[in-house]
């Protein structure tokens, strides 16, 4: 069997603790569901630059004005529940690419 | 974990008179403050938060938006609640540009972000639930708004 590279995927939100705490536990759920195993850093949207060299891609729930070159995913639909399981979906396939 | 253990009668304000978000924000700091739950500059940290990250939150129905800051303005977790008379202008946190009339108000104090983890979990099934956000803004008083969570949480169990 060929083994995927572990992704570490940047979660951020405004603080840095509360909806990203959310959407890092539903990615986490979401992950172990389909048996992935990922890295998860949470931090909040001004601390992003110093991560992101270390992301495969960011998930956040605000607007994101600089992503710095990583692909990046809107995640507020795990808030609001509005949308849920396409941003789930869609985060699944970026971690199985 | 109990949510209740965080939603407090006195922490809680119903069919709350306001023109703005900010005053929304004064009240419940107000019973933050006067209970112990958060220090003096935890208002200038909701406020300054806000106009960077907003937390409207757009539903299917009644708005909501979920107002924090930093874990050193607070003191010990609990979520204050404002049911609104006629709803408030937030930003969206999807979007900064787009207007959300938000109907209820959860401003949180947290003082850590992974012990909280349950709490965090179970308030945002709380505001996807529409019937619950529908009975909440129907409450009177603190009390009825505790009971109705308290209920709430006892039906999630079974």
């Amino acid at each position: 069997m060929v083994s995927m590279r572990k992704k570490t995927i940047l979660v951020a939100c405004g603080t840095g603790i509360a909806t990203s705490t959310v959407v890092t536990e539903k990615i986490l759920e979401a992950a172990k569901k389909e048996n992935l195993d990922v890295n998860i850093i949470q931090c909040k949207v001004s601390e992003i630059k110093s991560y992101a060299e270390d992301a495969d891609f960011i998930v956040t729930t605000t607007i994101l004005k600089d992503s710095f070159g990583k692909k990046s995913i809107n995640a507020l639909p795990l808030i609001t529940g509005i949308g849920e399981e396409q941003v789930l979906k869609e985060i699944i396939e970026e971690i199985k690419k | 974990m109990k949510l209740t253990e965080f939603f407090h009668k006195e922490l809680i304000v119903t069919n709350l008179q306001a023109n703005n978000k900010e005053e929304v924000f004064e009240v419940l700091f107000n019973k933050l403050l006067e209970n112990g739950y958060v220090k003096e500059s935890f208002l200038e940290g909701i406020m300054t938060r806000e106009k960077n990250f907003p937390t409207g939150l757009l539903l299917n129905g009644n708005n909501v938006a979920i107002p924090h800051t930093d874990p050193e303005h607070v003191l010990k977790p609990a979520i204050a609640v404002a049911t609104l008379s006629k709803p408030v202008v937030f930003k969206n946190m999807a979007n900064p540009q787009e207007d959300v009339n938000v109907n209820i108000v959860f401003m949180i104090a947290l003082n850590a972000a992974h012990s909280q983890v349950e709490l965090l979990q179970r308030l945002v099934e709380m505001i996807q639930n529409e019937n619950l956000l529908e009975e909440i803004l129907k409450a009177k008083g603190g009390d009825e708004v505790v009971k109705i969570i308290e209920s709430y949480q006892t039906l999630e169990k079974e």
